[in-house]
Parts: structure tokens; C-alpha cells; sequence
């Protein structure tokens, strides 16, 4: 049987496999593939506004380019990055033998790579790709959409299902598969931050699974949900789609949360400061992410009091999660602290999320984000969530991880030279954007005023320097797998106390057949 | 790979390395492709010979023939006693977070229906304050069900083409009438209350087949169970009149304006979700009578089948209140 032997040979080892470890590997390898995809995507806008006027792509594959670019990151990078996470660690952190249902985990994803490709060969279709931008409001989407966007909505579908899936399996996972002993309260904060964020992804992915059957319908079928015409409402699109949006964000937020809570503490060789408070803090979030998503349309023209409601219970959102950053700044608070690269990237996640999470407490503000609205300083905001928040704690991730996962360590010297670049990348280019977001440039143009060319060159330079760092990042890693120092212990870090560091290194391809025995 | 390990501690089984997944991706990439198309050439490239219909069909089919082997395949392992009880949960929380998903997903056009009914139907009114919607649509009053939609109160299709819309995505033409609750005089006629009553009722003979295989008794399971897929198909072929009766004499459309748009999205979606569960159900009276599958321990393909069919009975019991009665 197959716990006793290793994998197949060959490509059908990976097409067949049931392995946890070997999904996660897909996961990891196809996310960044996506990342590639959608970096390039990238540094085509940023090209375009290296300097005003239109110098390489007209306006209508601008705008391809911009949606391209969120739906790539968001769908096909950040989340399934994640999943390879929770594929390839969870088992191992709580002491299980597999994920609950490896069958159906394998075709969670595969799906991915032909929706993907499905998706992306929209952009050669009569018509060009999708243009509407990644939110995808209606009319833009429905009256005025290409005829792509038919592909379009039934890829959502198709990775909605590969999500719902994949949650379905980790909470499974979660639930039923611990090791004897393991109580919720002693699972790593990576597997409750996951449980959580699989809850969310259940909840949500099927709403966006409505609000795009409805345009759908709309579109090809007569039915009237966003037209006023008929009695409908384009403003029902956004409620929709942000009901599942928000939580969305959060989905993507929350496992980096995990990841810095499990690095932070092995690198300052201190236990998690506040490990209760961390778990309340992210339900708590995950419950708020369900009642706040109309402050994402504070100018639609919503009655005061909804204005007022959704300010509010946007702003409570800053408690829990000021509770984790004091939770992770505590932790590192007279710990005896080394800086390696996972370190690096998991202190600037934290330092830089918080700058995001700054700026989306002005965002909050119902009369303040009347000027702030559709503007650069919300691209700013997000992308210090969703790249500095995410894409650094997956980075750290990688590093903190790949050693158990290959037997192999990364060169230090080569990932803190990604670490830098990547840091001093990503400031230059978002930084800046803040100005001139509110000095008022708007998001999702291909041409703006003069007054705003310094720092949008700025931008752009900082965003080739960071999408440069990204080709370090991935021939570190090939360099690792290949030539690496090979490492033995099962200990990899020092202060790495969670059960994967209990397993030989590198990670053998079944571990915990049986369970281990937890105090 | 049940049973006992050397430790004593019951082992979980891994399934060795599967076509299946792969092969289902193979059906539902087809299907989506299949599908976009099928759509995309009848609305714009309508009269034209394409394949399309071969694509989604040949995706249906493979996706279904896939689906028919992995539930073979997880029957016949069970049956081998691979399955440990850990397992056995597995399946059972994999089950109940899909319902909680289609919840959510129903959840979506129930909230579409609540938000259009009470704040953006009525503010096309010119409810609530400071709205430009009476300049916009003259003469336009909200009323539910919604029988004469903006479009018609100024004047239709033309007269909103005149009048320089530019968002002009359609007729929607009003129904005639609506199917919401007729007056305690017409309601012998009623389709509706009678497919409450038999969906209602076909919760009740799923729950005493359930008692019947749990007391072993399968002559109870089997026939109670087959009460309940007959009823399933009354209800849909009920419904099937119904649709007959809305589109015919109703003049009730999918581009009717919003009344017919979510009529049609949550009860066809409903319904749809019957036949699944009426599907579901037939399965495992089949897997029963013929094969004698099930006993009093261990029926779980049978209870994640009833599970679903009471989901989507209370699905109903909220679309008579809120599609029907109110």
C-alpha cells in the first residue's frame, strides 16, 4: 500500500499523486508560475506609466492588463501559494498522516492549470481579455464586457470549485485528523489561522459563485439583477461582490498571519506571546470581514446610516488586529533574536502590513475616503497588504520552510540580497504612490498629469527592481533544490519547536503514519 | 489498509496514487470551455454550424462517467473495510461544509431578492432621500411582485432608447401576472402550496427510511425511500407545470424585469437542486435494492443524500415565504 513505498517515477507521480507533499509542491510551483505571469503583467502598467502620455499599449489593453494583473495575483498566486502551504505543513503540524481526502485534494489542484490557461488565453480572443478591472462591477462587466468574459465567468467557477474544495479538505483535515493530544489550543497558529481562512473561503466562494452567474444571466439570458432598467440594480453587483471580497482580503491575509506567527517566534527563540489572544483576535477578524465589505463603496451612494454602520465596524477591525501586531512585537521583545532571511521577510511583513493597515484606517473614514476614493493611495494601501502582507510572510515561508522540505539550505547571503532588494523594490514603488494617490491620481489609467511624473518613474523603477528580485528569489530556490548544502537535522532552526521539526530532514515522503504521542 | 497497525492505533488509509482527479479536471476544463462557448456562439455568432455543443457534452459526459467510477471506487473501498471511523468522519464533515457552501451560495440570491425588494426597487422610486430616480424613470412606483418594470413606466424599449440611455441592455417587458399567493378563494389552484406539502412530506418518509435501515428493517428503508423520490419527481413535475403556467399564460420571463429575473434564479436553482437530491436519493435506493447495500451501522452515502434533501427542503420552506407568500 502506498504508505510504504515511495513516490512514482516520472510525470505521473505528480498527475496521480495523493501525496500531501507533492500537491503542495504543485501548489507552490503553479503559484509561482502565476506570480511570473502576473508580474509581467505589472511591469507592462508600470512601463506604460513610467512617463505620462501613451509610449507602449493603448488604453483598452491597459485596462486588460490592470484586471489581468489582480485576478492572476489574487486567484492564481497569493491563494494557491497558500494552499501549497497548508498542503505541505499542515499534516505535519498536527501530526497527520495525509490531508482527510487526498483524492479530491489532487483535483483541487488540477483544476488550476487549465482554468488558468483558459483564463489567460482570453487576452487573445475577439475582443481582448477581460477589461473591467479585477472587481469586475457591473455594467462594465455585463453591458459593456468582451465577449471573453463568458470564459471568464465560468473560470471563476471552475476555481471556485477548486477552492471550496480545497477548504472543504483543510478543515477536515483540522477537525478530524490531529494527532492524540493535539487540542485546538495547542495547534500551531498556522493551522488555526488556516482553519479560519478555509471557514471564510467555504462562506464566500460560493457567493462569488452567484454574482458571477448572475452576470452571467444577465448578459446572455435577459434576467434584469443589474440593470435599472428592469428593475435591478448596478450597485447590487458591488454588494455581492464585496460580501465575498472582503472576506476575501482576509483570506489572503490571515495564513501570512500564521506564517510570521510560527517564524517570528523560532527566530527570537521565544514562544508566541499571547497565543489565545492570537487565536480570538483572527475569529474575531474573520467575523468582522463578514459585516464590513460596503466601505468598499462608501461614493456608490449608500443611505448615511449604512455609511455610518460600515465606517464603524471597519474601524473595529484595527482592535484584533493591533492585538497581533503588539502579539508579534511582544514576542520578539527580549528574545534572543537572529536575523535570517525568513526573520527579515516575516519583521518587514509585520512593519509593512502595519503601514497598510494604517493607511486602510484613513481609508475607513467615510468622509475622508470621499477624496481618497478610486485613487492611487488605495493601490498604495492594498499592495502594502496584499504584497508587503502576503507575498513577503510567503517569501519568508519559502525560506523557513524549503530546508525541511528539500534537506537542503538555501544560501543566506543570496536571500538576504532578495530580502533587501525585494524591501528597497517595494518601497520605491508604492510608497510614492501614496502622494500621488492623494494629490489625486486616479487608479487604472494609462496616462495622467504631469504633475505626477516624478513619482511615478519612481514607481516604475521600483517596480522592475522588485520584479527583478523575484528572478533572484526563484534561481535562489532552483540553486537550493540543485547545489544546496544538504542539512540532516531534524531541527532546522534552532528555536523551530512545532511537530514538523520532529520529522527527518528532508521530510521523508510519508510522515506520521502513525500518530505521535502529544504531552 | 484498516485495521491495526503495530502501535495499536487505528491507521488512516491513503489511497494510492488515482486517475481520477486528473480525469475529472479533463471533464470539467471541457465543460467550462463547452460551456463558454455553447453560450458565446448562440449570442453572437447565432445560425452559424460550431462544435460547441459536442464540447460541453462530451465534458458532461466524461465528468459524469468520472464521477461514476470515484463513487464506485470510494463504495468499494468502504465496503472492503478500508475505512477507518476517522475516515468515515472525514466524509462526514466533507459533506456538511458542502451543504453550509451551497447554503452560502442560496444565500447569495436571497440576498439580491431582500436588497432589491427593500432598498433598490423602491428607491427607483424615488424612496429615500436625495435620489435623481424619478427624473430618471418617471412615473415608475415600486410594487412587489414588480409587474411593470421602470422600462415600461416610461414608455418601453423605444421610449428608453429616445430618451438617450445609454445603459440600454434590453426590453423587460412586465408579466401579466404574478404566481404569488392568489387569495384564500383561488388556492385550490395554486401550484406552489401543493409542492410545499410534498416537499414537506417527502422530508418525513426520508426520515422514516432513515429509522427503517437504522432498525435493520430494509423492506421499511426501501419503500419508504422510494415514496420519497416519487415525490421529488411530483415536485418537479409539478414545478415543470408551473414554469409551463408562468411563461404561457403569465407571460413571466427571465427578461420580465427583476420579478421574473429572481423568480426564475431561485426557483429554478432550487429546483435543479431537487433533481441533484432526487438523483442522489435514487442512487442509493438502487445501491439498496440491488445490491443490498447499507445496514444499521453504516448507511452513511445514504445519510449524506437525506442530509441534502433536507437542505434543500428548508430552501423551499424560505422560498414560499419570501417568492410566494410575501
Amino acid at each position: 500500500m502506498g504508505a510504504h513505498h515511495g513516490p512514482a517515477k516520472g510525470l505521473t507521480r505528480w498527475l496521480f499523486t495523493t501525496n500531501h507533499k507533492d500537491i503542495g509542491t504543485m501548489y507552490l510551483w503553479f503559484s509561482f508560475a502565476m506570480f511570473l505571469l502576473g508580474g509581467s503583467f505589472a511591469m507592462i502598467i508600470r512601463a506604460e506609466l513610467f512617463q505620462p502620455g501613451l509610449q507602449i499599449v493603448q488604453p483598452e489593453f491597459f485596462n486588460q492588463m490592470t484586471t489581468m494583473h489582480g485576478l492572476v495575483m489574487v486567484f492564481g498566486a497569493i491563494m494557491p501559494a497558500f494552499v501549497g502551504l497548508a498542503n505541505w505543513m499542515i499534516p505535519m503540524m498536527i501530526g497527520a498522516p495525509d490531508m482527510a481526502l487526498p483524492r479530491m485534494n489532487n483535483w483541487s489542484f488540477w483544476i488550476l492549470p487549465p482554468t488558468f490557461l483558459l483564463l489567460a488565453s482570453t487576452l487573445f480572443m475577439d475582443g481582448g481579455g477581460p477589461n473591467f478591472g479585477w472587481t469586475f462591477y457591473a455594467p462594465l462587466s455585463t453591458t459593456y464586457a468582451p465577449p471573453s468574459v463568458t470564459f471568464f465567468i465560468f473560470a471563476v467557477h471552475a476555481m471556485g470549485i477548486s477552492s471550496i474544495m480545497g477548504s472543504i479538505n483543510i478543515i477536515a483535515t483540522v477537525v478530524n485528523m490531529r494527532a492524540p493530544g493535539m487540542t485546538y489550543m495547542k495547534m500551531p497558529m498556522f493551522v488555526w489561522t488556516w482553519l479560519i481562512t478555509a471557514f471564510l473561503l467555504v462562506a464566500v466562494m460560493p457567493v462569488l459563485a452567484g454574482a458571477v452567474t448572475m452576470m452571467l444571466m444577465d448578459i446572455h439570458f435577459g434576467t434584469s439583477f443589474f440593470s435599472a432598467a428592469g428593475g435591478g440594480d448596478p450597485v447590487l453587483f458591488q454588494h455581492v461582490f464585496w460580501f465575498f471580497g472582503h472576506p476575501e482580503v482576509y483570506i489572503i491575509i490571515l495564513p501570512a498571519f500564521g506564517v510570521v506567527s510560527e517564524v517570528i517566534p523560532t527566530f527570537s527563540r521565544k514562544p508566541l506571546f499571547g497565543y489565545d489572544s492570537m487565536v480570538y483576535a483572527t475569529s474575531s477578524i474573520a467575523f468582522l470581514s463578514f459585516i464590513v465589505w460596503a466601505h468598499h463603496m462608501y461614493t456608490v451612494g449608500m443611505p448615511i446610516a449604512g455609511e455610518l454602520f460600515f465606517m464603524y465596524a471597519t474601524m473595529l477591525i484595527a482592535v484584533p488586529t493591533a492585538a497581533k501586531v503588539f502579539n508579534w512585537i511582544t514576542t520578539m521583545f527580549k528574545g534572543s533574536i537572529t536575523l535570517e532571511t525568513p526573520m527579515l521577510f516575516a519583521i518587514a511583513k509585520v512593519f509593512l502590513f502595519t503601514v497598510g493597515g494604517f493607511s486602510g484606517l484613513m481609508l475607513a473614514i467615510a468622509p475622508a475616503d470621499f477624496q481618497y476614493h478610486d485613487s492611487y493611495f488605495v493601490v498604495a494601501h492594498f499592495h502594502y497588504t496584499m504584497v508587503a502582507g502576503a507575498i513577503f510572510a510567503l517569501s519568508s515561508a519559502v525560506y523557513y520552510w524549503i530546508p525541511k522540505w528539500t534537506g537542503k539550505m538555501y544560501n543566506e547571503t543570496m536571500g538576504k540580497t532578495h530580502f533587501w532588494i525585494s524591501f528597497i523594490g517595494f518601497n520605491l514603488t508604492f510608497f510614492p504612490q501614496h502622494f500621488v494617490g492623494l494629490a489625486g491620481m486616479p487608479r487604472r489609467i494609462p496616462d495622467y498629469n504631469l504633475m505626477f511624473a516624478d513619482f511615478n518613474m519612481m514607481s516604475s523603477i521600483g517596480a522592475f527592481i522588485y520584479g527583478a528580485s523575484q528572478l533572484l528569489f526563484l534561481f535562489n530556490i532552483v540553486r537550493t533544490i540543485t547545489h544546496g548544502k544538504p542539512v540532516s537535522d531534524p531541527k532546522v532552526w534552532e528555536g523551530g519547536t512545532t511537530l514538523e521539526w520532529t520529522v527527518p530532514t528532508p521530510a521523508p515522503y510519508h510522515t506520521f503514519t502513525t500518530p505521535p504521542q502529544l504531552k | 489498509m484498516a485495521g491495526q497497525s503495530n502501535t495499536g492505533h487505528e491507521t488512516y488509509y491513503v489511497p494510492d496514487s488515482s486517475k481520477l482527479a486528473v480525469s475529472a479536471s479533463i471533464g470539467m476544463t471541457t465543460i467550462v470551455y463547452g460551456a463558454a462557448s455553447v453560450i458565446n456562439d448562440s449570442s453572437y455568432r447565432a445560425g452559424e454550424d460550431t462544435n460547441s455543443g459536442f464540447i460541453l457534452y462530451a465534458g458532461l459526459f466524461w465528468l459524469a462517467a468520472t464521477l461514476f467510477v470515484w463513487f464506485s471506487t470510494t463504495i468499494r473501498e468502504n465496503r472492503a473495510g478500508m475505512n477507518s471511523a476517522q475516515l468515515k468522519q472525514s466524509y462526514v464533515i466533507g459533506m456538511q461544509w458542502f451543504i453550509f457552501s451551497e447554503v452560502m451560495f442560496f444565500g447569495a440570491f436571497f440576498g439580491a431578492l431582500f436588497y432589491i425588494r427593500n432598498l433598490s426597487a423602491p428607491w427607483l422610486a424615488g424612496e429615500g432621500a436625495g435620489t435623481m430616480n424619478t427624473l430618471l424613470w418617471p412615473g415608475f412606483e415600486y410594487s412587489w411582485p414588480l409587474l411593470t418594470t421602470p422600462q415600461d413606466a416610461i414608455g418601453g424599449v423605444q421610449a428608453q432608447a429616445a430618451a438617450g440611455h445609454l445603459a440600454n441592455n434590453g426590453a423587460f417587458v412586465g408579466a401579466e401576472h404574478s404566481l404569488s399567493f392568489p387569495g384564500f378563494a383561488n388556492i385550490a389552484h395554486w401550484l406552489p402550496l401543493y409542492n410545499t406539502v410534498i416537499l414537506l412530506a417527502s422530508s418525513f418518509t426520508c426520515h422514516i427510511a432513515h429509522m427503517g435501515i437504522k432498525q435493520n428493517d430494509r423492506k421499511k428503508f426501501n419503500l419508504w425511500l422510494f415514496i420519497t423520490v416519487a415525490l421529488g419527481c411530483i415536485f418537479l413535475y409539478l414545478q415543470y407545470m408551473e414554469y409551463h403556467e408562468a411563461l404561457f399564460e403569465y407571460g413571466i420571463k427571465l427578461n420580465s424585469g427583476v420579478y421574473g429575473t429572481t423568480f426564475f434564479m431561485l426557483t429554478g436553482f432550487h429546483g435543479f437542486h431537487v433533481a441533484m437530491g432526487t438523483f442522489m436519493l435514487l442512487v442509493q435506493w438502487l445501491r439498496s435494492k440491488t445490491k443490498g447495500h447499507f445496514s444499521a451501522e453504516d448507511q452513511f452515502g445514504f445519510e449524506a443524500s437525506s442530509w441534502y434533501w433536507h437542505f434543500v427542503d428548508v430552501v423551499w420552506v424560505f422560498l414560499f415565504l419570501f417568492v410566494y407568500i410575501m
